[in-house]
């Protein structure tokens, strides 16, 4: 059975809200829209935002790392809004895993955002329904767009490629490999929602020099015939005979 | 169902998609736009683009709410008459009017003193077509934003290694090993730079980021090296005393590629001291380096001509030529430059312990040596050698504005270069490369006029606007050694201000120094905000009037798109277009977006018409040009020569049957030429068919060692695009800057600076890097001000112009001042106090956010989210306003009066960069009971006539938006 997820790489993502807006702009137009904004030219704008981007800092300064955060619905295996839902307008689609709403049943009562531990929904002031991501399901399915380009916006116009897309339940699937070997975690597990969507943590590249590596018969010095100094500051240098 | 012409109800709304180019920063991705029933639907990244390859960032993804602002000006506008300059009150005149009335006051100028008329603009991609109007005009008076942006990083660059980053150059992180990136913007090369960095990482790159601050690309870095700002010289200097200390640096590229091995005169009794010895001297030279300079034979122990066949120089040591001239090598000068620079000595001043500049200096060292990268690539040099391979070091580096933006910026990004020199990485794999049209010569062939007389009634100007020079007698100053300029550009002041002084302009003019102007030109630049230091009281001044009741500065035109807060101060305002709305050119005679393997040029395709009466500025320049009759825009019987721009873009050459003209791609009458050709009639289908963008892919063999390599420097001459295929050696050790250093001596027989600038020119125009105390604070009590302010720019806005962007101010609403959880306690300031920032020169009252993402004796914020009340068609409650705050109050365009002089800019004395980053502040907490919003305030303007109500709320739906739907 396939589960469509994204997993997204806190490795490479700087931050830079790409997501945010281009989810924005893909869904206020689309199926799932229009996505209200509220006072968006004066004090205190809001606005319904599938996708957002949390930044916080982990550890003291001078061993600060800045965390780029992006969040949207998670895609649950065992979904905590679809249950809560008196209406049946939260549901899960069995052929491939998507978590959406239907706004035509929708009563706006809520529950789902109680139930949803992750903070993911999103409430329309407007219209008094519920929304959230539907890993833009108008658009990758849509056969009048390249097949390359059937992927979520988010996906799309992710600048650093963070954001990768496909069948978590395939386990030759780009996203399965990156999970499996990068180390992809689901968040909060301890919930028992099984999240479809991952995160990639980051990864540190070192280099460690030897000692040895800074000493060398060819040191381009030897060739001006001066000697390394010596005294106070004595190199490896000086221990070649 | 009722027939019905609406058809944004009907089931299958008409859609179609056009490409053009972004613009919603300087990036120029290539985008596709959706479009349904005459609507923005989608934007995204065009695949086939070679910038962005189909990403788009957060602001390109909300260009619609951009089209769609409220804060558009869609009507010509004119002040109403006893409306005070800022006030912000308008009334519509047609577009006939306008041009009646610049048509008639700049005829007026010109045929008396054209430099009274002043045009400066700001990051506007099309300097290649104002500059060409200032010139046909015949100002001298003309520039665009580079002085208060990165002007050191592309002088001190190109004044070294022949090319810079960003739109000239960049880091090669597709081979890179190790990557440093130091005091770089989040906007600074923004898609194709995080399109790089995630490859680079997941590559197994290791990525080091140097700053004050840790956000956007310094998040992800594998080590994260926080600095003090404006200390940036002295790691650098470390890092090159701890290279060649340990042997670490590539001799033979420095022997074949560099001036380190050439001889310098040592006589101080000499004419020449300081200079190279030549066994030859030349006649006319052109814009190259003449191989006629010496090595010291290493076998033969006696000097011998540079490239002899066979020779082997020495790079370090003191030497005594057979006429007893003593001589040392620049490497050797170098050495001992920095013999001082020791990593201890850095380390108490940049705050980066000791031990981590030796780590990082052996990281770089060792990499560059030891993972050395050989490519099966046969090339010629320049000297006739053949080379089977090309040779890389991959240790590259990415640096901008928080190197460049102070006032020791120049010799720091000198440094910069000489270190990625000694390394050996200029324009090898896996370091730094190039970009068409860069390398050129060092100092580039364009020059400026050089005397007063060079300006005259009814004449276009004697020379370009803005140059490169290569020695004192470059300078445009009258006799007296006096600035010809208003913005002192190319004065002893800061002689080599190779973009100007946008940032002292209105300050000058207001002071009438060097004198009055009558009218001001400004494009799409926010002077009276946050492009201007000192706002507050440069608002003034635009107001100002003197005693017989005239405005000091008596005309001001402003040209933009949107309701900045600049328009409130202009006479006139025109309305320009949306990016959406118009042809635009990126062009080679610019600044266009080159790729390392070609040149590469782009264009924008109008998807929309233009809103109101909007008019792209493109149009304007050409409509005033051609009524105003400049011989560029005119035929020999002074008739009309191009029907609009996009005529002029096809049509215009550089000089007749030149075949060199805005666009390199399709040319030749059936579009068969490139870079150089006919005007073909064609060319802009050619280019739509085309994704818009035209890719020159070079032959491997020419893609690197461009300094050197003779196939592509002749390729380069035949296609116009270098005036000389001569090697373009780096200059370790510069001798332009040591010309000016004689003349500040009193020696030879040139240009002389006046006796009150003679020791600032002699102390900075060092010939090599040296690590200096920023200007202001070597002029501040540190005791008093013990902090330094800077500010960082948010990837998800572009300087000031988003807040009109109903998606991104939801991101950024309004801007906290960062503040190290130390410091803030050593204040007993928490997260959301409201506090005063306070510098010399003035304060700000704002919010205080804690971070352990900063270095202790720094404090930082976002760039321009605060906005003035009633500004940018925001609500004056809006958060911009009241929360929002502008670091600029607190940051002056002059330095305080000092021996050098009175009114000196708060600049780089050799480039004459704004030094933004420079001031110092102290930081303590409002009284209980201030206001809870920032200061100062300003009385919020009204929207201006033609600009559209702002909307309480909106459901944007494509196809329904503006025709009711909501």
């Amino acid at each position: 059975m396939t589960q469509l997820a994204l997993v997204i790489d806190l490795n490479v993502c700087v931050g830079c809200h790409a997501c945010v807006t281009s989810c924005k702009q893909w869904n206020t137009s689309g199926q799932a829209g229009p996505l209200f904004d509220d006072n968006p030219y004066g004090q205190d704008p809001t606005g319904t935002f599938f996708n957002r981007v949390q930044t916080f800092e982990v550890g003291e300064f001078p061993c600060t790392e800045t965390i780029h955060f992006p969040k949207s619905c998670l895609h649950c295996e065992d979904a905590p809004c679809v249950p809560v839902c008196p209406t049946g307008a939260s549901y899960k689609r069995a052929e491939d895993g998507i978590v959406l709403v239907d706004y035509d049943k929708c009563i706006g009562c809520k529950y789902c955002s109680w139930a949803c531990p992750y903070g993911a929904r999103e409430f329309d002031e407007n219209q008094k329904v519920m929304k959230k991501c539907t890993l833009c399901v108008d658009r990758i399915y849509d056969t009048t767009i390249p097949p390359e380009r059937r992927k979520p916006a988010c996906v799309l116009a992710c600048p650093t490629s963070a954001r990768l897309f496909g069948d978590v339940h395939d386990p030759e699937s780009e996203v399965s490999i990156a999970i499996r070997e990068g180390g992809g975690y689901p968040l909060m597990p301890e919930w028992g929602t099984k999240p479809a969507n991952h995160y990639l943590p980051r990864r540190k590249t070192k280099l460690r020099i030897h000692e040895d590596e800074l000493v060398r018969a060819d040191n381009p010095l030897r060739k001006e015939d001066i000697r390394h100094e010596t005294g106070k500051d004595v190199t490896l240098d000086d221990w070649l005979m | 169902m009722p027939h019905t012409t609406d058809t944004a109800d009907s089931p299958t709304p008409h859609e179609e998609v056009r490409t053009t180019t972004c613009y919603m920063c300087a990036c120029r991705c290539g985008i596709k736009v959706h479009l349904k029933n005459g609507e923005v639907r989608f934007i995204e990244g065009n695949p086939d683009h070679p910038l962005n390859q189909g990403v788009l960032c957060a602001k390109g993804s909300s260009g619609i709410m951009k089209q769609y602002s409220p804060a558009r000006l869609t009507k010509p506008l004119r002040r109403k008459s006893g409306a005070e300059r800022g006030a912000g009150e308008f009334e519509e005149i047609s577009w006939d009017e306008a041009f009646g009335i610049l048509e008639e006051r700049l005829a007026r100028i010109r045929s008396t003193d054209p430099k009274k008329f002043a045009l400066f603009t700001g990051r506007d991609q099309m300097q290649a077509l104002t500059g060409l109007f200032a010139r046909q005009f015949g100002t001298p008076n003309y520039a665009a934003h580079g002085g208060f942006c990165s002007v050191n990083m592309a002088a001190g660059l190109i004044y070294t290694i022949g090319g810079s980053f960003w739109e000239f150059g960049g880091p090669d992180l597709d081979r890179a090993k190790l990557f440093v990136m130091i005091g770089t913007a989040e906007d600074h090369h923004s898609n194709p730079m995080k399109i790089a960095l995630s490859k680079f990482k997941r590559n197994g790159g290791r990525f080091i980021s140097i700053n004050p601050v840790r956000t956007g690309y310094s998040a992800i870095a594998d080590e994260w090296i926080p600095i003090r700002p404006g200390t940036d010289g002295a790691l650098l200097l470390a890092l090159i005393h701890e290279i060649i200390k340990q042997g670490l640096y590539d001799r033979d590229f420095l022997v074949q590629y560099s001036n380190a091995a050439e001889l310098v005169n040592q006589d101080p009794a000499s004419p020449e001291y300081g200079m190279f010895v030549r066994f030859e001297v030349p006649p006319e030279e052109g814009c190259f380096d003449p191989q006629n300079k010496l090595w010291w034979d290493r076998d033969m122990d006696r000097p011998v001509s540079t490239m002899t066949p066979g020779v082997e120089p020495r790079l370090l040591g003191a030497f005594t030529l057979p006429d007893g001239t003593p001589v040392k090598t620049a490497f050797e000068l170098l050495r001992e430059r920095v013999a001082a620079y020791t990593p201890d000595w850095a380390a108490g001043i940049t705050g980066i312990p000791k031990e981590t500049i030796i780590r990082l200096a052996h990281e770089m060292g060792v990499t560059a040596r030891d993972q050395k990268i050989e490519l099966p690539i046969a090339w010629t040099d320049v000297w006739d050698n053949e080379h089977k391979t090309i040779t890389g070091n991959p240790v590259a580096f990415h640096a901008m504005r928080g190197l460049a933006a102070h006032s020791n910026g120049f010799h720091t990004i000198r440094a910069l270069g000489i270190l990625m020199s000694i390394l050996g990485t200029i324009d090898r794999p896996g370091g730094f490369r190039h970009k068409a049209p860069f390398p050129r010569p060092i100092p580039p062939c364009a020059k400026t006029p050089v005397r007063p007389e060079d300006v005259q009634p009814d004449m276009p100007l004697n020379g370009m606007p803005l140059g490169w020079p290569a020695d004192p007698d470059d300078l445009f100053v009258d006799d007296d050694g006096q600035p010809v300029r208003i913005d002192k550009a190319f004065s002893w002041e800061y002689p080599l201000s190779v973009h100007g002084l946008m940032h002292n302009v209105i300050t000058n003019a207001w002071r009438g120094d060097p004198y009055k102007i009558d009218t001001l030109l400004i494009f799409m630049a926010n002077m009276s905000w946050n492009s201007t230091m000192n706002a507050q009281q440069v608002r003034k001044m635009l107001n100002d009037k003197d005693d017989d009741g005239e405005y000091r500065i008596p005309f001001i035109t402003v040209v933009d798109a949107f309701q900045s807060e600049m328009v409130a101060f202009a006479d006139l305002v025109l309305p320009d277009t949306t990016y959406l709305e118009r042809h635009d050119v990126m062009s080679m005679l610019d600044r266009p977006i080159s790729e390392f393997d070609g040149p590469v040029d782009s264009v924008r395709i109008p998807v929309l018409p233009p809103t109101g009466q909007c008019k792209p500025f493109q149009e304007v320049l050409i409509e005033l040009g051609t009524r105003l009759a400049l011989p560029a825009f005119v035929d020999k019987d002074g008739k009309r020569k191009y029907r609009d721009y996009p005529d002029f873009i096809i049509n215009f050459e550089t000089a007749p049957r030149s075949g060199i003209g805005f666009l390199a791609g399709w040319r030749g009458r059936g579009g068969e030429k490139s870079m150089k050709g006919e005007p073909n009639p064609n060319q802009w289908e050619m280019y739509e068919k085309n994704n818009c963008v035209f890719h020159y892919h070079l032959p491997k063999s020419y893609q690197y060692m461009r300094n050197w390599n003779q196939g592509y420097l002749q390729w380069a001459q035949a296609h116009g695009m270098t005036r000389h295929a001569e090697p373009i050696n780096v200059h370790i050790y510069s001798e332009v800057l040591q010309k000016f250093r004689l003349a500040a001596q009193g020696r030879g027989d040139g240009r002389q600076p006046p006796a009150h600038l003679r020791k600032r020119v002699e102390t900075y125009f060092d010939p090599l890097p040296f690590y200096y105390e920023p200007l202001e604070a070597s002029l501040t009590d540190k005791r008093k001000y013990p902090l330094s302010a800077v500010t960082q720019r948010p990837m998800a806005m572009y300087h000031s112009w988003d807040s009109q962007n109903a998606w991104l101010r939801q991101i950024h609403t309004y801007n906290h001042l960062y503040v190290n959880p130390k410091t803030a306690a050593a204040h007993g300031i928490v997260d959301d106090d409201w506090i005063w920032v306070e510098s010399q020169w003035g304060k700000v009252r704002c919010m205080a956010r804690l971070s352990e993402a900063v270095e202790p004796g720094t404090v930082w914020t976002w760039n321009a989210i605060g906005k003035a009340a009633g500004a940018w068609n925001l609500d004056p409650s809006a958060n911009e306003s009241k929360q929002g705050f502008l670091l600029n109050h607190v940051i002056s365009e002059e330095l305080p009066a000092h021996a050098a002089g009175e009114h000196l800019s708060n600049s780089d004395p050799v480039t004459g960069q704004a030094a933004w980053y420079d001031v110092r502040v102290r930081i303590y907490k409002a009284a209980e009971d201030e206001p809870h919003e920032t200061s100062p305030q300003f009385a919020p303007v009204p929207a201006a006539p033609g600009t559209s109500a702002r909307r309480p709320w909106q459901n944007y739906f494509a196809g329904k938006f503006t025709r009711g739907g909501k």
